[in-house]
């Protein structure tokens, strides 16, 4: 069953399936980022090792302030690493000798709050990587962005600024914005956190349909236990700062998913064996009464 | 207009100004009314006399050439230092090099009023309209240079990110994220700024005392008035000053919307 949206576009099922993702494979091993070193030595990563497949929907579970949104910083460029190393599809984006990541359209992030240009319509908005990229000219980059915003149900979105929508069709404009520059893996950081549960919904929707007409790798950050389990294909829980690896999760639903699946026994049983580990962390969160960074 | 005229609010403004016209009128004729006059109020002549002196000026070619010349100098002044201001602003707030060798003797000369430079202005530049042009300038440059620093420097990092992770080059960073992120300040500072310009010009036009009528502007106009003795009219010079402000800033406001038009949902 498909719940239909209106302006959405027809479910995949009746695509041709992808070929076998091979792109976008992320290998962190024993990564640590000290903030600080001369100073106040606040350790946010600890050690920390992930194999993501290429094409994986990757969910990373935490308490707030636990370092997750360091280690997508690291894989993003944003901030350097103390040490470890990182790589993607066998090349090494940062490690020894080399703290920080070069930033690339490989590798795009959606940010929390959202981050589209607010002076810039949603066209202007995901025609910006192919044009500053030189690929397009500015008239094929709107053209071509006008036409994936209609593939993502925005078709008569594009020439509204992002103060004129709602946060649900922003965050998938954005969405939008990252996939036209054909990236390998998409860096999602709690980007559906303020979101009533309705708006969620959708926008778990609109994110499945995409992730099953691209099979992108995908890392996601989230404390939202239900997003985890409903969209990936591993979750890892991390522990409270410093962040390190406590468990990890796969989940075996079938795709395309659906909402039933919320709602069945496979589920349940997934919530539960990984409530327990977040809740542990949790506690200590709250115990050591850090306070919460972003 | 039919949506102007239906609007309470407008109704309300309208009312709260004749009333504000009424009260004037009442306390300024009190002497006539009731034999004695209010303390300060009485002084200050009627709005209908007020009126009357004004139809009496309205005709007269140095009034307009007043407004003129002081729209002229509010105008130089502040195109320079929106010229010269907006770049050197985005220098300081982009290029840490630039931030080194040149905020220290701005932050030193910010703070001294643009009143104290007249002056010394007086005597370096060789023509009265230079020195009131330079004063005016002044007036408004630290203002801009100040707003266009502070909404280049409060760019949310992420949209910096995120443009880099697309790719963009520091050009393109600057050309297309940084110039319309620093647009809304950058506005703010010109409204600012254009209110100290008038400020200026009009002391300026008082201190430096224009010469003939005209030639003087509006601030000569009020110190001529007063000079005259003719109470009425000062009202005037300054009720034309309170109505050039508005036309400039509302000039401003609709120019803004012009360039920001993400910003008219707000």
């Amino acid at each position: 069953m498909n719940i239909a949206i209106p302006g959405q576009p027809s479910p995949v099922q009746g695509l041709a399936p992808v070929a076998k993702p091979t792109r976008g494979q992320i290998s962190i091993k024993n990564v640590t980022k000290i903030y600080d070193p001369e100073g106040v030595n606040v350790m946010a990563v600890d050690d920390c090792s992930m194999e993501i497949a290429a094409g994986e929907v990757c969910m990373i579970v935490g308490p707030s302030g636990c370092g997750k949104t360091t280690l997508l910083n690291a894989i993003a460029g944003f901030h350097s690493i103390t040490s470890g190393e990182i790589r993607l599809d066998g090349e090494l984006l940062c490690g020894p000798g080399k703290p920080k990541a070069d930033q690339g359209a490989d590798r795009i992030v959606v940010f929390q709050h959202g981050a589209l240009f607010p002076w810039k319509t949603l066209a202007e908005n995901v025609a910006y990587g192919p044009m500053v990229q030189g690929k397009l000219s500015k008239k094929d980059a709107l053209e071509k962005a006008h036409f994936k915003l209609a593939e993502a149900g925005l078709g008569d979105f594009g020439g509204k600024y992002p103060g004129e929508v709602s946060s649900g069709m922003a965050r998938r404009a954005e969405i939008v914005r990252a996939l036209i520059n054909d990236p390998a893996v998409l860096l999602l950081d709690e980007p559906y956190r303020a979101m009533d549960a309705l708006t969620k919904s959708i926008m778990h929707e609109s994110l499945l349909e995409v992730y099953d007409r691209t099979k992108v790798t995908i890392f996601f950050i989230t404390h939202d236990l239900d997003e985890a389990i409903f969209l990936g294909d591993k979750v890892y829980v991390v522990t409270t700062r410093p962040c390190r690896l406590k468990k990890t999760v796969e989940v075996k639903l079938p795709r395309p998913r659906n909402f039933e699946m919320l709602s069945s026994e496979e589920f349940r049983v997934l919530v539960s064996e990984i409530n327990e580990a977040v809740h542990e962390e949790a506690i200590k969160a709250f115990q050591s009464g850090e306070r919460e960074m972003a | 207009m039919a949506k102007v005229l239906g609007n309470s609010e407008f109704w309300r403004g309208l009312f709260a100004l004749i009333m504000f016209v009424l009260l004037w009128e009442i306390g300024s004729r009190w002497k006539e009314m009731f034999g004695y006059s209010l303390p300060y109020v009485g002084l200050l002549p009627a709005p209908s006399e007020v009126a009357v002196a004004w139809t009496k000026v309205l005709p007269k070619w140095g009034y307009w050439e007043s407004w003129y010349m002081s729209f002229k100098r509010v105008l130089a002044g502040f195109l320079a230092a929106m010229l010269i201001g907006i770049p050197f602003g985005l220098m300081l707030a982009v290029n840490k090099y630039f931030r080194d060798i040149f905020f220290p003797p701005f932050e030193v000369l910010r703070p001294i009023p643009p009143l104290a430079w007249v002056p010394a202005s007086l005597i370096f530049w060789p023509t009265n309209e230079m020195s009131i042009a330079f004063v005016t300038f002044l007036g408004a440059f630290f203002t801009i240079v100040i707003n266009v620093i502070g909404g280049a420097r409060s760019i949310d990092v992420r949209y910096l990110r995120a443009a880099q992770s697309m790719g963009a080059s520091q050009w393109d960073l600057f050309s297309k994220i940084i110039l319309p992120g620093t647009l809304p300040s950058i506005f703010t500072g010109a409204a600012v700024g254009m209110g100290i310009t008038w400020e200026v010009v009009l002391a300026a036009e008082m201190i430096s005392g224009g010469g003939t009528q005209g030639s003087g502007g509006l601030g000569f106009f009020i110190w001529n008035s007063y000079m005259g003795g003719s109470l009425p009219q000062i009202v005037v010079g300054m009720i034309s000053i309170g109505i050039a402000g508005y036309l400039s800033s509302s000039l401003i406001r609709i120019i803004g919307a012009r360039f920001m038009p993400w910003r008219r949902l707000f």
